[in-house]
């Protein structure tokens, strides 16, 4: 019904009542305590938030995870007791267990409301213990899910060094990990020339977001293949790697929901963002690569033939999903560019849920997202802002789409009413940038397909009663 | 405040949200921020809810905290009550909420003059009540609410049941293993020819409150939730209260005892005595499991057991009691019930612990090295990390543990289930004993059974052969001595001789 109405010129945009499903930005603990080895993260919050952190993080948990709770009590919310001190005595606990490089603090709901003077306190503390400590306000009152990582890099942005603060080779080769990564092993002054000469004289470039060391890997020799050096990466794999970043270099997303990075890179680090669509799908990670490359006056090499090669690659996949129409609920900000992957695919999008848009950090995925559908003749998405789930499941009623991206709230329900879903939340722990990865978004998208298509003959798709109410 | 990895009970509104969504028509409205309707998703996920969780929240945003959530709670209310056509709404107060200090009776009573249903504000504060404690207070709550207002309009129906009847009070939704002790107890109650009057919460609708007064008693299988609604019943409308857990066999019969002598005392004139005699004796396989040979085998076999306050503490009893299972450690995490729990399992443990560090009960484990635990799934790790098996016998749990099948813990057929739980915990450590000393297949490599660092000691080829001879359940308990004895003599290095001079030297 919605899905045949004729084409608008121009994306839709709506903002709805933001009675929506998603994870507590905090979430992103769990996977940056992975990525940076040395970092111990606390989060001052209350019992909601550890229990929270430790059913979504399910097995993590027992794994002896260098994250925990400072939970606060009733003494902390009356200001019976000190803060600076109880949290003195909490970080010092940590620097004697784990030692760790930096002690990250998440903010959280009940910071804000009893107003915590978090960012005041830790360079106090950080002084007197002798550990870095970086503040985030990833909470709930602000943010959704991801853009928790966003919080946090934001932050780290301030710890990177500029080239006057780092002095030793030791330290510099430290600081640009990537070096290393590449050389495999050959013996270093070799490398080091021969490296030197495979790229081209361009600008510092600095990467941000963070992904799986694979995808670092990945990414870095694609751009290597265009005589294109990564600099340094936001996060690296330790603390004490963090990047070099100095006036006027370069700096590039990974992810779309990296824009208060984004901001604070060029804004307080003076960096050049590259704005390019991200790096999700082969079309995108080519985009990617072609804008980076026209930023430094590149002509890419191979590009074409690579995309096309792994389109090639995909087509059993496609088949699956050619035609098919799917729904995107919204909470992880990675929905505009999986719906320009999926409608590159064959796929039809009828909407675009999305916590936060950001049409400036997204200008340009946004628009090879309107130049997708135009070439693929599919109909422009409704893009909804804060989406309201009631007012969703309703429409998704009425249109029965082949398939819908929702979180774990509302996945088996409506599979219990016959309609197919994929739980949003694997987009984000999956890998799924650059050409490599493109399968396995198709493999996340088709399960949902492919296990329904062994079960068709069976009659039973229904499993609720009555058509109950959404 | 208080550095923590890891809870045994959640906060409190989700105790409140596992009572209104194990009613049906209840809708319950959270006062919250963004991220905080993880509820919604533990429903879903864990229990494998077809239905949408009736939960929602009234989103604490920046503007709510800087104006104020003003006609935002009472119109999600309004809202609601449109779209589902729900019979009550529970608003329910979160962590943020208890600091923002804003009036919620208000928005309480304002909603409810638009709205068709009836609106409630959940009576729970965070800081002082845990989700076991929260969901008891509100169960209470809200049959309180529809007791007095039937009563007032004299809309309580008059007198008892004319046959014996029961109301079961305190099954819900996440709770461990509810959904199938609730068909085990409707069956045992059936045997007993007792009518299920009510069960609450779990599937009853609010319009069903007004006929607890009808049953002749309250059952509460449950110490963490319900008694507080049994104890209202009983002051208000004098109606008695049997809180024995039927769980094991002789806690079973003690229940149905009580049961009887309440039921008695109002004229029944029943005896219960053969039914007990014959299910203890030939309908369960409980009784004779403990006087087979594969129970004396687990004689003064060490176990420790923790858990919630009912779980842990019938357990206790039925390892020490029914099966003569040397009980090292009993303990339980609900700290607010620690007195009960110690004058319930203190004659049948060696020790109680009463904590919720997760860290002091893992410690534990590790220094009294039991052949087996009995636990939560956190217990489950730590036994996994040590090589102890655990069977899981409370809450918190995971998927795993809602199964499909029937596996209730009450009643006969539970005691069956314990049996099993129990015999195949211990069973796989035998298993492995027996490998061991004949010489078995296993050529993995000793690990360090301690919860934190990895040894620093090396061992020699020789001593490591020496190692491996030992029976695999005390070689853990070997190699730790060893390098004990090698690190208070500053060897680095443990050979054959080391070995041997520790084995002397601790009599192991």
């Amino acid at each position: 019904m919605t899905l045949a109405k004729p084409q608008t010129q121009n994306l839709e945009f709506d903002c709805d009542t933001g009675n929506y499903h998603t994870f507590c930005p905090i979430s992103c603990v769990a996977w940056l305590y992975q990525k940076i080895e040395d970092s111990f993260f606390l989060v001052i919050g209350t019992k909601t938030c550890g229990y929270f952190l430790q059913n979504a993080m399910g097995v993590m948990i027992f794994a002896e995870p260098r994250y925990a709770m400072a939970e606060l009590e009733e003494g902390d919310i009356s200001a019976k007791l000190n803060d600076y001190a109880e949290l003195k005595r909490l970080c010092e606990q940590i620097k004697r267990d784990r030692n760790p490089s930096v002690i990250v603090w998440i903010g959280t709901c009940t910071t804000e409301i009893i107003k915590t003077d978090l960012e005041g306190l830790a360079p106090k503390l950080e002084a007197e213990i002798g550990i870095p400590i970086v503040v985030a306000r990833a909470n709930g009152l602000d943010y959704a899910f991801t853009q928790g990582e966003d919080t946090v890099l934001a932050a780290m942005a301030h710890r990177c060094p500029t080239s006057k603060q780092v002095t030793t080779d030791a330290e510099k080769e430290e600081r640009s990990g990537m070096q290393k990564l590449l050389s495999f092993g050959r013996k270093k002054e070799e490398t080091a020339a021969a490296a030197e000469s495979e790229y081209r004289d361009h600008p510092n470039l600095v990467l941000f977001g963070s992904v799986p060391d694979p995808i670092v890997t990945q990414m870095t020799l694609e751009l290597k293949k265009q005589g294109i050096k990564v600099g340094g990466w936001l996060p690296a794999k330790r603390y004490t790697e963090l990047p070099v970043l100095d006036e006027g270099d370069y700096v590039v997303g990974i992810n779309p929901f990296l824009s208060r990075t984004a901001t604070t890179l060029m804004r307080r680090r003076k960096c050049k963002l590259i704005g390019a669509p991200f790096p999700i799908g082969p079309d995108g990670t080519r985009a990617w690569i072609e804008k980076i490359c026209s930023v430094f006056g590149i002509e890419p090499q191979g590009l074409e033939e690579r995309e096309a090669k792994i389109w090639k690659s995909l087509e059993d996949y496609l088949a699956l999903v050619r035609g098919k129409s799917v729904f995107f609920m919204g909470d992880n900000l990675l929905e505009i560019s999986l719906a320009r992957f999926l409608v590159r695919c064959g796929m039809t999008v009828s909407e675009i849920g999305i916590p936060y848009m950001d049409k400036r950090y997204q200008a340009a995925e946004l628009a090879l997202l309107e130049k997708t559908c135009q070439d693929m003749g599919a109909p422009l998405p409704k893009i909804i802002e804060k989406p309201d789930n009631y007012n969703q499941l309703q429409r998704i009623k009425d249109i029965q789409p082949d398939l819908v991206i929702t979180g774990m709230a509302h996945a088996n329900p409506l599979e219990a009413r016959g309609i197919n879903t994929k739980w949003s939340v694997e987009f984000t722990f999956a890998q799924i940038h650059g050409f490599t990865n493109a399968r396995d978004i198709l493999e996340l998208v088709t399960r949902p397909l492919r296990r329904n298509n062994s079960l068709r003959d069976l009659g039973w798709d229904k499993l609720v009663k009555e058509e109950a109410t959404v | 405040m208080k550095l923590a990895y890891w809870m045994y009970a959640g906060p409190a509104h989700i105790g409140t949200l596992r009572i209104a969504s194990s009613f049906k028509h209840v809708h319950a409205i959270m006062h919250a921020p963004l991220g905080d309707d993880y509820f919604n998703v533990m429903r879903s996920m864990l229990e494998r809810e077809r239905d949408f969780t009736p939960v929602t929240a009234s989103i604490v945003d920046r503007t709510v905290l800087a104006r104020g959530s003003q006609e935002k709670v009472v119109d999600n209310i309004v809202r609601k009550d449109q779209e589902e056509a729900p019979d009550l709404i529970v608003l329910t107060p979160t962590c943020t909420s208890s600091i923002l200090q804003e009036d919620l009776q208000n928005f309480v009573q304002r909603a409810s003059l638009t709205a068709q249903c009836d609106v409630l504000l959940a009576d729970v504060n965070h800081y002082r009540v845990n989700e076991l404690q929260a969901a008891d207070r509100t169960l209470q709550q809200i049959v309180q609410f529809y007791l007095e207002r039937a009563q007032k309009k004299g809309e309580l129906p008059p007198g008892k049941t004319e046959k014996p009847s029961v109301n079961i009070i305190g099954l819900t939704t996440l709770g461990f293993h509810n959904n199938h002790d609730r068909t085990e107890l409707v069956k045992l109650m059936e045997s007993l020819g007792i009518e299920v009057n009510v069960i609450l919460p779990d599937g009853a609708s609010v319009t069903e409150i007004q006929q607890l007064p009808q049953a002749w008693f309250n059952l509460v299988p449950y110490r963490e939730v319900g008694p507080l609604t049994a104890k209202y019943l009983q002051s208000a409308f004098d109606q008695p209260t049997i809180d024995i857990t039927p769980m094991g066999l002789v806690e079973t019969a003690r229940c149905i005892r009580a049961i009887q002598k309440v039921l008695n005392a109002q004229g029944a004139n029943v005896d219960y005595e053969p039914f007990i005699d014959e299910q203890t004796r030939f309908v369960s396989n409980a009784a004779w499991f403990s006087r087979s040979i594969d129970c004396q085998n687990l004689t003064g076999k060490k176990a420790v057991v923790f858990g919630d306050s009912t779980h842990s503490a019938a357990m206790t009893k039925i390892l020490a009691r029914e099966m003569g299972i040397h009980v090292v450690l009993a303990g339980t995490y609900c700290k607010y019930d620690a007195d009960w729990f110690r004058e319930q399992v203190s004659e049948y443990c060696d020790e109680v612990l009463v904590s919720e560090d997760n860290g002091a009960i893992g410690d534990k484990i590790a220094q009294i090295e039991p052949a087996a635990i009995f636990g939560t799934q956190m217990e489950r790790h730590v036994g996994k990390r040590l090589d102890i098996p655990c069977g899981v016998i409370a809450a918190p749990i995971h998927i795993q543990n809602f199964p499909v099948g029937y596996r209730p813990f009450l009643g006969y057929e539970g005691s069956n289930q314990i049996v099993d739980l129990v015999y195949n915990s211990f069973t796989l450590g035998m298993e492995d004993h027996l490998l061991e000393f004949f010489g078995g297949h296993d050529t993995k490599e000793v690990i360090t059974k301690t919860i934190s660092a990895d040894s620093d000691l090396t061992w020699t080829k020789d001593a490591l052969t020496e190692l491996k001879r030992v029976p695999g359940f005390v070689r853990g308990k070997v190699k730790r001595n060893t390098e004990k004895f090698a690190r208070d003599r500053n060897f680095t290095e443990i050979s054959v001789e080391v070995l041997y001079a520790a084995k002397e030297a601790v009599g192991t």
